[in-house]
Protein backbone atom coordinates (compact mmCIF):
# COMPACT_ATOMS: atom_id res chain seq x y z
CA UNK A 1 0.00 0.00 0.00
CA UNK A 2 1.26 3.36 -1.00
CA UNK A 3 1.50 6.29 1.41
CA UNK A 4 0.18 8.74 -0.75
CA UNK A 5 1.92 11.40 0.07
CA UNK A 6 2.42 14.36 -2.15
CA UNK A 7 6.23 14.29 -2.87
CA UNK A 8 7.79 17.63 -4.89
CA UNK A 9 8.80 15.27 -7.53
CA UNK A 10 5.75 13.88 -8.20
CA UNK A 11 2.94 15.68 -10.81
CA UNK A 12 -0.60 16.02 -10.82
CA UNK A 13 -2.27 13.35 -12.46
CA UNK A 14 -3.46 15.41 -14.83
CA UNK A 15 -0.18 17.15 -16.22
CA UNK A 16 0.57 13.80 -17.56
CA UNK A 17 0.19 11.71 -20.81
CA UNK A 18 -3.15 10.62 -20.82
CA UNK A 19 -3.88 6.90 -20.42
CA UNK A 20 -5.32 6.11 -23.90
CA UNK A 21 -2.74 7.94 -25.44
CA UNK A 22 -0.39 6.34 -24.02
CA UNK A 23 -2.45 3.14 -24.34
CA UNK A 24 -2.70 3.63 -28.22
CA UNK A 25 1.12 4.41 -28.10
CA UNK A 26 1.20 1.01 -26.79
CA UNK A 27 -0.92 -0.73 -29.41
CA UNK A 28 0.36 0.75 -32.34
CA UNK A 29 3.75 -0.34 -31.10
CA UNK A 30 2.71 -3.64 -30.48
CA UNK A 31 1.45 -4.21 -34.09
CA UNK A 32 4.40 -2.56 -35.71
CA UNK A 33 5.83 -5.27 -33.62
CA UNK A 34 3.84 -8.01 -35.07
CA UNK A 35 4.21 -6.91 -38.31
CA UNK A 36 7.83 -6.43 -38.00
CA UNK A 37 8.10 -10.14 -37.00
CA UNK A 38 5.60 -11.19 -40.04
CA UNK A 39 8.40 -9.80 -42.54
CA UNK A 40 11.17 -10.43 -40.58
CA UNK A 41 13.27 -13.12 -42.93
CA UNK A 42 15.12 -16.35 -41.55
CA UNK A 43 18.70 -15.23 -40.98
CA UNK A 44 21.48 -15.39 -38.92
CA UNK A 45 20.36 -12.43 -36.95
CA UNK A 46 16.67 -14.26 -36.40
CA UNK A 47 17.34 -13.79 -32.88
CA UNK A 48 18.23 -10.04 -33.64
CA UNK A 49 14.45 -9.76 -34.08
CA UNK A 50 13.11 -10.89 -30.31
CA UNK A 51 9.48 -9.75 -30.67
CA UNK A 52 9.43 -7.71 -27.18
CA UNK A 53 5.78 -9.27 -25.97
CA UNK A 54 3.36 -5.84 -24.52
CA UNK A 55 3.10 -5.22 -20.73
CA UNK A 56 0.01 -4.72 -18.62
CA UNK A 57 0.88 -3.05 -15.80
CA UNK A 58 -0.98 0.10 -13.35
CA UNK A 59 0.05 3.24 -13.46
CA UNK A 60 1.75 4.61 -10.58
CA UNK A 61 1.89 7.73 -8.76
CA UNK A 62 5.19 7.41 -9.56
CA UNK A 63 5.92 9.61 -12.68
CA UNK A 64 7.16 12.29 -13.71
CA UNK A 65 6.56 15.68 -16.08
CA UNK A 66 9.98 15.68 -17.10
CA UNK A 67 9.79 14.46 -21.24
CA UNK A 68 10.72 10.39 -21.36
CA UNK A 69 14.20 10.10 -22.94
CA UNK A 70 13.36 8.53 -26.50
CA UNK A 71 13.22 4.47 -26.85
CA UNK A 72 15.65 4.59 -28.87
CA UNK A 73 18.35 6.20 -26.74
CA UNK A 74 17.39 4.11 -24.15
CA UNK A 75 17.49 0.91 -25.53
CA UNK A 76 20.96 1.90 -27.65
CA UNK A 77 22.99 3.73 -25.46
CA UNK A 78 23.67 1.48 -22.87
CA UNK A 79 26.43 0.38 -20.22
CA UNK A 80 26.34 -3.21 -20.10
CA UNK A 81 30.17 -4.20 -20.15
CA UNK A 82 28.77 -8.17 -20.66
CA UNK A 83 27.91 -7.07 -24.39
CA UNK A 84 31.03 -4.54 -24.82
CA UNK A 85 32.73 -1.54 -23.52
CA UNK A 86 31.22 0.75 -26.04
CA UNK A 87 28.06 2.17 -25.62
CA UNK A 88 26.01 0.90 -28.99
CA UNK A 89 27.75 -2.51 -28.04
CA UNK A 90 24.83 -3.90 -26.18
CA UNK A 91 22.56 -2.83 -28.92
CA UNK A 92 24.76 -4.93 -31.03
CA UNK A 93 25.34 -8.04 -29.23
CA UNK A 94 22.59 -8.73 -26.80
CA UNK A 95 20.82 -10.30 -29.18
CA UNK A 96 22.85 -13.67 -27.84
CA UNK A 97 21.30 -13.40 -24.29
CA UNK A 98 18.55 -15.97 -24.06
CA UNK A 99 16.30 -14.37 -21.59
CA UNK A 100 13.70 -17.04 -21.50
CA UNK A 101 13.15 -19.67 -19.95
CA UNK A 102 14.93 -17.82 -16.80
CA UNK A 103 15.48 -18.79 -13.08
CA UNK A 104 17.16 -16.98 -10.35
CA UNK A 105 18.37 -18.75 -7.42
CA UNK A 106 17.90 -17.81 -4.40
CA UNK A 107 20.14 -18.71 -0.89
CA UNK A 108 21.57 -17.03 2.14
CA UNK A 109 19.64 -15.88 4.94
CA UNK A 110 16.34 -16.91 3.74
CA UNK A 111 13.74 -19.01 5.08
CA UNK A 112 12.57 -19.85 1.33
CA UNK A 113 15.84 -20.63 -0.99
CA UNK A 114 15.87 -22.23 -3.85
CA UNK A 115 15.48 -21.80 -7.94
CA UNK A 116 12.93 -19.85 -8.59
CA UNK A 117 11.24 -19.87 -12.07
CA UNK A 118 11.23 -15.95 -13.29
CA UNK A 119 7.13 -16.08 -12.67
CA UNK A 120 7.26 -17.66 -9.26
CA UNK A 121 9.48 -14.68 -8.14
CA UNK A 122 7.65 -11.58 -9.95
CA UNK A 123 4.07 -11.31 -10.35
CA UNK A 124 3.23 -10.69 -13.78
CA UNK A 125 -0.40 -9.67 -12.29
CA UNK A 126 1.18 -6.67 -10.48
CA UNK A 127 3.40 -5.10 -12.69
CA UNK A 128 3.47 -1.33 -12.35
CA UNK A 129 4.18 1.71 -14.43
CA UNK A 130 6.72 3.96 -13.02
CA UNK A 131 9.10 6.28 -14.23
CA UNK A 132 12.68 7.32 -12.87
CA UNK A 133 15.32 9.25 -13.87
CA UNK A 134 18.54 7.53 -14.52
CA UNK A 135 21.41 9.23 -13.40
CA UNK A 136 25.02 7.46 -14.58
CA UNK A 137 28.38 7.71 -12.77
CA UNK A 138 29.19 9.38 -16.24
CA UNK A 139 27.59 12.25 -15.57
CA UNK A 140 25.02 11.44 -18.10
CA UNK A 141 21.04 10.82 -17.31
CA UNK A 142 18.00 9.56 -19.17
CA UNK A 143 14.02 9.39 -18.02
CA UNK A 144 12.38 5.52 -18.50
CA UNK A 145 9.19 4.44 -17.97
CA UNK A 146 9.93 1.25 -16.63
CA UNK A 147 7.80 -1.59 -15.38
CA UNK A 148 7.87 -4.14 -12.67
CA UNK A 149 7.28 -4.53 -9.13
CA UNK A 150 8.61 -3.33 -6.10
CA UNK A 151 12.14 -5.59 -4.54
CA UNK A 152 10.28 -5.65 -1.56
CA UNK A 153 7.70 -7.60 -2.69
CA UNK A 154 9.30 -10.31 -4.02
CA UNK A 155 11.80 -10.34 -0.73
CA UNK A 156 8.40 -10.99 1.04
CA UNK A 157 8.28 -14.40 -0.86
CA UNK A 158 11.61 -15.47 -0.17
CA UNK A 159 11.14 -14.42 3.86
CA UNK A 160 14.97 -13.07 4.67
CA UNK A 161 15.52 -13.99 8.30
CA UNK A 162 16.27 -11.38 10.86
CA UNK A 163 20.04 -11.86 10.31
CA UNK A 164 19.60 -10.74 6.79
CA UNK A 165 21.43 -7.01 6.35
CA UNK A 166 22.20 -7.43 3.30
CA UNK A 167 21.02 -8.35 -0.55
CA UNK A 168 23.52 -9.62 -2.92
CA UNK A 169 22.60 -9.71 -6.71
CA UNK A 170 24.53 -11.25 -9.24
CA UNK A 171 24.37 -10.71 -13.46
CA UNK A 172 24.34 -14.23 -15.59
CA UNK A 173 28.47 -14.87 -16.77
CA UNK A 174 27.84 -17.10 -19.93
CA UNK A 175 30.79 -16.72 -22.23
CA UNK A 176 28.32 -18.54 -25.10
CA UNK A 177 25.92 -15.43 -24.46
CA UNK A 178 28.14 -12.63 -23.42
CA UNK A 179 31.25 -12.12 -25.79
CA UNK A 180 32.27 -9.04 -23.34
CA UNK A 181 33.09 -11.60 -21.02
CA UNK A 182 36.26 -12.63 -23.05
CA UNK A 183 37.81 -9.16 -21.46
CA UNK A 184 38.58 -8.96 -17.94
CA UNK A 185 37.63 -5.36 -17.84
CA UNK A 186 35.60 -6.80 -14.24
CA UNK A 187 35.76 -9.95 -12.25
CA UNK A 188 33.03 -11.65 -13.52
CA UNK A 189 30.37 -12.54 -12.87
CA UNK A 190 29.12 -8.99 -12.34
CA UNK A 191 27.99 -8.52 -8.65
CA UNK A 192 26.09 -5.27 -6.63
CA UNK A 193 24.47 -5.17 -3.15
CA UNK A 194 22.50 -3.41 -1.22
CA UNK A 195 21.66 -2.79 2.29
CA UNK A 196 18.58 -4.24 3.38
CA UNK A 197 16.43 -1.21 3.80
CA UNK A 198 17.24 0.16 0.72
CA UNK A 199 16.60 -3.01 -0.56
CA UNK A 200 13.12 -2.80 1.24
CA UNK A 201 12.30 0.92 0.18
CA UNK A 202 9.68 1.10 -2.13
CA UNK A 203 11.57 2.91 -4.46
CA UNK A 204 13.65 0.12 -5.47
CA UNK A 205 12.08 -1.67 -8.46
CA UNK A 206 12.65 -4.88 -9.95
CA UNK A 207 11.89 -4.40 -13.66
CA UNK A 208 11.16 -6.25 -16.25
CA UNK A 209 9.77 -4.03 -18.78
CA UNK A 210 10.61 -0.46 -20.45
CA UNK A 211 8.69 1.24 -22.82
CA UNK A 212 5.21 -0.66 -22.32
CA UNK A 213 6.68 -3.55 -23.46
CA UNK A 214 9.13 -6.70 -22.01
CA UNK A 215 12.56 -5.46 -21.27
CA UNK A 216 15.02 -5.82 -24.20
CA UNK A 217 18.15 -7.43 -23.74
CA UNK A 218 20.56 -4.89 -23.86
CA UNK A 219 18.49 -3.30 -21.01
CA UNK A 220 19.03 -6.26 -18.93
CA UNK A 221 16.29 -8.80 -19.37
CA UNK A 222 14.80 -10.61 -18.28
CA UNK A 223 14.99 -8.83 -14.61
CA UNK A 224 17.09 -5.94 -13.10
CA UNK A 225 17.16 -4.20 -10.41
CA UNK A 226 16.36 -0.24 -10.55
CA UNK A 227 17.49 2.08 -7.82
CA UNK A 228 16.97 5.61 -9.00
CA UNK A 229 19.05 7.62 -6.43
CA UNK A 230 22.10 5.47 -6.90
CA UNK A 231 24.71 5.47 -9.98
CA UNK A 232 23.45 3.56 -12.66
CA UNK A 233 25.98 0.78 -12.11
CA UNK A 234 23.91 -0.41 -9.12
CA UNK A 235 20.81 -1.21 -10.89
CA UNK A 236 22.16 -4.72 -11.95
CA UNK A 237 21.08 -6.14 -15.20
CA UNK A 238 20.00 -10.11 -16.02
CA UNK A 239 20.12 -11.08 -12.35
CA UNK A 240 20.37 -14.83 -11.74
CA UNK A 241 21.38 -15.09 -7.97
CA UNK A 242 19.57 -13.05 -5.47
CA UNK A 243 21.43 -13.69 -1.92
CA UNK A 244 20.67 -12.55 1.40
CA UNK A 245 23.87 -12.30 4.09
CA UNK A 246 25.10 -10.75 7.39
CA UNK A 247 28.17 -8.92 5.77
CA UNK A 248 28.36 -6.15 3.29
CA UNK A 249 28.96 -8.09 0.10
CA UNK A 250 31.73 -7.59 -2.27
CA UNK A 251 30.25 -5.27 -5.16
CA UNK A 252 31.95 -5.38 -8.92
CA UNK A 253 32.83 -1.67 -9.48
CA UNK A 254 33.89 -1.45 -5.63
CA UNK A 255 36.18 -4.52 -5.89
CA UNK A 256 37.56 -2.77 -9.42
CA UNK A 257 38.12 0.80 -8.03
CA UNK A 258 37.15 0.94 -4.47
CA UNK A 259 38.13 4.74 -4.32
CA UNK A 260 36.05 5.43 -7.06
CA UNK A 261 33.22 3.47 -6.63
CA UNK A 262 31.58 2.97 -3.01
CA UNK A 263 29.03 0.77 -1.93
CA UNK A 264 26.39 3.10 -1.59
CA UNK A 265 27.02 5.03 -4.75
CA UNK A 266 24.35 7.84 -3.81
CA UNK A 267 24.04 10.35 -6.57
CA UNK A 268 25.68 13.57 -4.70
CA UNK A 269 26.62 16.52 -6.67
CA UNK A 270 28.73 17.33 -3.26
CA UNK A 271 30.72 14.58 -3.66
CA UNK A 272 32.90 13.69 -7.00
CA UNK A 273 34.27 11.11 -8.72
CA UNK A 274 38.17 11.14 -8.72
CA UNK A 275 37.84 11.75 -12.14
CA UNK A 276 35.17 14.12 -12.78
CA UNK A 277 33.15 16.40 -11.34
CA UNK A 278 29.43 14.69 -10.14
CA UNK A 279 28.11 18.47 -9.78
CA UNK A 280 26.33 18.35 -13.16
CA UNK A 281 24.99 15.95 -15.97
CA UNK A 282 23.62 15.58 -19.75
CA UNK A 283 20.38 15.14 -20.09
CA UNK A 284 20.59 12.66 -23.06
CA UNK A 285 19.21 14.33 -26.04
CA UNK A 286 19.88 18.02 -24.62
CA UNK A 287 22.76 20.39 -25.44
CA UNK A 288 23.73 21.45 -22.38
CA UNK A 289 24.17 20.32 -19.14
CA UNK A 290 22.27 20.46 -15.82
CA UNK A 291 22.88 20.23 -12.07
CA UNK A 292 22.81 17.11 -10.56
CA UNK A 293 20.37 16.49 -7.42
CA UNK A 294 21.13 14.86 -4.53
CA UNK A 295 19.47 11.44 -4.34
CA UNK A 296 18.74 12.19 -7.98
CA UNK A 297 15.55 14.14 -6.72
CA UNK A 298 14.39 11.01 -5.00
CA UNK A 299 15.71 12.66 -0.92
CA UNK A 300 12.85 12.76 0.15
CA UNK A 301 11.79 8.90 -0.27
CA UNK A 302 15.32 7.93 0.89
CA UNK A 303 17.40 10.68 2.46
CA UNK A 304 16.35 9.07 6.14
CA UNK A 305 17.96 6.11 5.15
CA UNK A 306 21.62 8.11 5.73
CA UNK A 307 20.56 10.27 8.72
CA UNK A 308 23.96 10.75 10.61
CA UNK A 309 25.99 8.87 8.26
CA UNK A 310 28.82 11.04 6.83
CA UNK A 311 27.96 10.46 3.07
CA UNK A 312 31.71 11.67 1.99
CA UNK A 313 33.21 9.19 3.72
CA UNK A 314 30.57 6.68 2.40
CA UNK A 315 30.61 7.72 -1.08
CA UNK B 1 65.55 1.48 -53.49
CA UNK B 2 64.91 0.18 -56.62
CA UNK B 3 61.59 -0.49 -55.99
CA UNK B 4 60.87 2.83 -55.02
CA UNK B 5 60.39 4.65 -58.12
CA UNK B 6 58.06 7.11 -57.25
CA UNK B 7 60.22 10.55 -57.40
CA UNK B 8 60.69 13.33 -53.64
CA UNK B 9 59.44 15.63 -56.40
CA UNK B 10 56.33 14.13 -57.46
CA UNK B 11 55.21 12.58 -53.53
CA UNK B 12 56.20 16.66 -52.48
CA UNK B 13 53.89 17.79 -55.72
CA UNK B 14 51.10 14.92 -55.68
CA UNK B 15 51.96 12.45 -52.22
CA UNK B 16 51.62 15.73 -49.82
CA UNK B 17 48.18 17.12 -51.03
CA UNK B 18 46.66 13.41 -50.93
CA UNK B 19 47.79 13.14 -47.67
CA UNK B 20 46.71 16.21 -46.42
CA UNK B 21 43.41 15.28 -47.43
CA UNK B 22 43.17 11.86 -45.93
CA UNK B 23 44.38 13.24 -42.88
CA UNK B 24 41.17 16.21 -43.21
CA UNK B 25 39.08 13.40 -43.62
CA UNK B 26 38.17 12.83 -39.82
CA UNK B 27 37.81 16.95 -38.75
CA UNK B 28 35.61 17.01 -42.21
CA UNK B 29 33.16 14.08 -40.79
CA UNK B 30 33.02 15.43 -37.51
CA UNK B 31 32.48 19.41 -38.85
CA UNK B 32 29.69 18.13 -41.17
CA UNK B 33 27.63 16.22 -38.72
CA UNK B 34 27.82 18.84 -35.53
CA UNK B 35 26.33 20.83 -38.87
CA UNK B 36 23.78 18.82 -39.31
CA UNK B 37 23.53 17.91 -35.65
CA UNK B 38 22.91 22.31 -34.88
CA UNK B 39 20.15 22.54 -37.49
CA UNK B 40 18.54 18.97 -35.79
CA UNK B 41 19.04 17.13 -39.13
CA UNK B 42 20.25 13.09 -38.79
CA UNK B 43 23.69 12.77 -37.93
CA UNK B 44 25.99 10.15 -36.63
CA UNK B 45 26.85 11.74 -33.75
CA UNK B 46 24.65 9.15 -31.71
CA UNK B 47 23.33 9.75 -28.25
CA UNK B 48 25.72 11.68 -26.68
CA UNK B 49 27.13 13.80 -29.50
CA UNK B 50 29.68 15.45 -26.92
CA UNK B 51 31.41 12.00 -25.86
CA UNK B 52 31.41 10.68 -29.17
CA UNK B 53 33.72 14.06 -30.46
CA UNK B 54 35.65 14.12 -27.04
CA UNK B 55 36.61 10.90 -28.02
CA UNK B 56 36.71 10.50 -31.34
CA UNK B 57 39.13 13.48 -31.77
CA UNK B 58 41.26 12.45 -28.87
CA UNK B 59 41.27 9.48 -31.05
CA UNK B 60 42.58 10.96 -33.98
CA UNK B 61 45.15 12.86 -32.33
CA UNK B 62 46.64 10.01 -30.80
CA UNK B 63 46.58 8.08 -34.11
CA UNK B 64 48.79 11.03 -36.06
CA UNK B 65 50.87 11.34 -32.60
CA UNK B 66 51.80 7.83 -33.00
CA UNK B 67 51.99 7.87 -37.04
CA UNK B 68 54.48 10.97 -36.73
CA UNK B 69 56.61 8.78 -34.45
CA UNK B 70 56.48 5.86 -37.16
CA UNK B 71 57.90 7.99 -39.93
CA UNK B 72 61.68 7.98 -38.50
CA UNK B 73 62.05 4.34 -37.70
CA UNK B 74 59.70 3.45 -41.04
CA UNK B 75 62.27 5.67 -42.94
CA UNK B 76 65.17 3.72 -40.89
CA UNK B 77 63.69 0.36 -42.44
CA UNK B 78 63.22 0.91 -45.37
CA UNK B 79 66.66 3.43 -45.96
CA UNK B 80 64.94 5.77 -47.55
CA UNK B 81 64.62 8.85 -46.63
CA UNK B 82 61.10 9.59 -48.60
CA UNK B 83 59.06 9.41 -45.66
CA UNK B 84 60.12 12.18 -43.82
CA UNK B 85 58.68 14.19 -46.27
CA UNK B 86 55.51 13.62 -44.90
CA UNK B 87 56.45 14.00 -41.37
CA UNK B 88 55.99 17.40 -39.90
CA UNK B 89 52.79 17.20 -41.84
CA UNK B 90 51.53 14.55 -40.22
CA UNK B 91 52.80 16.35 -36.52
CA UNK B 92 51.29 18.96 -37.11
CA UNK B 93 47.72 16.80 -37.83
CA UNK B 94 48.27 15.65 -34.46
CA UNK B 95 48.50 19.22 -33.03
CA UNK B 96 45.64 20.23 -34.60
CA UNK B 97 43.33 17.17 -33.52
CA UNK B 98 44.41 17.84 -29.98
CA UNK B 99 43.18 21.34 -30.94
CA UNK B 100 40.38 20.13 -31.72
CA UNK B 101 40.30 17.65 -29.12
CA UNK B 102 39.80 20.83 -26.49
CA UNK B 103 37.43 22.62 -28.51
CA UNK B 104 35.54 19.69 -28.14
CA UNK B 105 35.92 19.45 -24.34
CA UNK B 106 35.85 22.97 -23.81
CA UNK B 107 32.98 24.37 -26.28
CA UNK B 108 30.37 21.57 -26.68
CA UNK B 109 31.42 19.65 -23.66
CA UNK B 110 31.63 22.10 -21.05
CA UNK B 111 30.16 25.40 -22.47
CA UNK B 112 32.93 27.32 -21.71
CA UNK B 113 32.36 27.23 -17.95
CA UNK B 114 35.89 28.28 -17.22
CA UNK B 115 36.08 27.87 -13.67
CA UNK B 116 34.57 24.09 -14.11
CA UNK B 117 37.40 23.83 -16.37
CA UNK B 118 40.02 24.86 -14.38
CA UNK B 119 39.16 23.04 -11.27
CA UNK B 120 39.04 20.05 -13.57
CA UNK B 121 42.72 20.41 -15.34
CA UNK B 122 44.27 21.07 -12.01
CA UNK B 123 41.74 17.63 -10.02
CA UNK B 124 41.53 15.22 -12.40
CA UNK B 125 45.06 13.85 -12.78
CA UNK B 126 44.12 12.62 -16.63
CA UNK B 127 43.10 15.78 -17.44
CA UNK B 128 46.12 17.42 -16.07
CA UNK B 129 47.93 14.54 -18.18
CA UNK B 130 46.47 15.40 -21.54
CA UNK B 131 46.69 18.97 -21.00
CA UNK B 132 50.61 18.48 -20.00
CA UNK B 133 50.72 16.85 -23.58
CA UNK B 134 48.75 19.44 -24.92
CA UNK B 135 51.35 22.07 -23.61
CA UNK B 136 54.13 20.16 -24.48
CA UNK B 137 52.79 20.04 -28.18
CA UNK B 138 52.64 23.58 -28.48
CA UNK B 139 56.66 24.02 -28.97
CA UNK B 140 57.00 21.75 -31.08
CA UNK B 141 54.27 23.02 -34.07
CA UNK B 142 55.46 26.53 -33.36
CA UNK B 143 59.30 25.60 -34.51
CA UNK B 144 57.96 23.42 -37.08
CA UNK B 145 59.57 25.82 -39.89
CA UNK B 146 62.52 25.64 -41.68
CA UNK B 147 63.16 29.26 -40.27
CA UNK B 148 62.86 27.96 -36.52
CA UNK B 149 65.32 25.06 -37.92
CA UNK B 150 67.74 27.43 -39.15
CA UNK B 151 67.46 29.99 -35.91
CA UNK B 152 67.95 26.95 -33.30
CA UNK B 153 70.44 24.85 -35.19
CA UNK B 154 69.88 21.72 -36.46
CA UNK B 155 71.10 19.72 -33.12
CA UNK B 156 69.48 21.27 -30.55
CA UNK B 157 66.28 21.55 -33.01
CA UNK B 158 66.28 17.76 -32.97
CA UNK B 159 66.75 17.91 -29.58
CA UNK B 160 63.51 20.05 -28.40
CA UNK B 161 61.69 17.95 -30.46
CA UNK B 162 62.60 14.53 -29.09
CA UNK B 163 59.74 15.66 -27.01
CA UNK B 164 57.34 14.45 -28.97
CA UNK B 165 57.84 10.85 -27.30
CA UNK B 166 57.01 12.38 -23.78
CA UNK B 167 54.11 13.99 -25.12
CA UNK B 168 53.37 10.41 -26.75
CA UNK B 169 53.83 8.64 -23.59
CA UNK B 170 51.52 11.65 -21.24
CA UNK B 171 48.66 11.19 -24.44
CA UNK B 172 48.87 7.30 -23.98
CA UNK B 173 48.85 7.60 -20.07
CA UNK B 174 45.88 10.28 -20.37
CA UNK B 175 44.07 7.67 -22.84
CA UNK B 176 44.39 4.71 -19.81
CA UNK B 177 43.68 6.81 -17.61
CA UNK B 178 39.69 7.85 -18.66
CA UNK B 179 38.69 4.52 -19.56
CA UNK B 180 36.76 2.65 -16.73
CA UNK B 181 37.29 -0.82 -15.92
CA UNK B 182 40.23 -2.83 -17.56
CA UNK B 183 40.39 -2.18 -21.38
CA UNK B 184 42.31 -3.37 -23.82
CA UNK B 185 42.08 -0.94 -26.74
CA UNK B 186 43.70 2.14 -24.59
CA UNK B 187 46.33 -0.81 -24.29
CA UNK B 188 46.72 -1.53 -27.85
CA UNK B 189 48.22 2.13 -28.42
CA UNK B 190 50.46 1.83 -25.50
CA UNK B 191 51.84 -1.28 -27.25
CA UNK B 192 52.41 0.69 -30.49
CA UNK B 193 53.98 3.54 -28.42
CA UNK B 194 56.38 0.84 -26.70
CA UNK B 195 57.36 -0.89 -30.03
CA UNK B 196 58.55 2.65 -31.31
CA UNK B 197 60.49 3.68 -28.21
CA UNK B 198 62.16 0.43 -28.41
CA UNK B 199 63.03 0.88 -31.87
CA UNK B 200 64.22 4.49 -30.99
CA UNK B 201 65.85 3.09 -27.69
CA UNK B 202 68.01 0.63 -30.31
CA UNK B 203 68.79 3.25 -32.74
CA UNK B 204 70.32 5.16 -29.73
CA UNK B 205 72.07 2.63 -27.79
CA UNK B 206 73.52 1.39 -31.55
CA UNK B 207 74.37 4.41 -32.74
CA UNK B 208 78.29 4.90 -33.72
CA UNK B 209 78.44 7.91 -36.10
CA UNK B 210 76.17 11.18 -35.76
CA UNK B 211 72.87 10.82 -36.73
CA UNK B 212 72.15 12.19 -40.17
CA UNK B 213 68.43 12.16 -40.23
Amino acid sequence: MLIKRKETWQESENSVTGETAYLNRRTVLAGAAAIGAAVAAPSVFAQRDRVLGPLAARPTDYRSTESLTPEAAVTQYNNYYEFGTGKGDPYENAWRLQPKPWSVTVDGLVDKPGTYALEDLVDFNALEDRIYRLRCVEAWSMVVPWIGVSLASVLKKIEPQSGAKYVRFETLADREQMPGLRWPVLDWPYTEGLRIDEAMNDLTLLAVGLYGKEIPNQNGAPLRLVVPWKYGFKSIKSIVRISLTDKQPGTSWNISAPREYGFYSNVNPEVDHPRWSQRRERRIGEFGRRETQKFNGYGEMVADLYAGMDLRANY
Amino acid sequence: MTNFSVSANDLRRFGKPLVFALMMVPALWLAWNWWQAFQYLPNDLGFNPQETSNRFTGDWALRFLLLSLAITPLSKTIRSSKPILFRRMIGLFAFFYVCLHITSYVWLDMLFDWSELWADVLKRIYITVGFSAFLLLIPLAVTSTKGWIKRLGARSWQGLHKAVYLAGVLAVVHFIMMRKGFQIEPLIYAGILLLLLGFRLRSVLGRRAPQRT
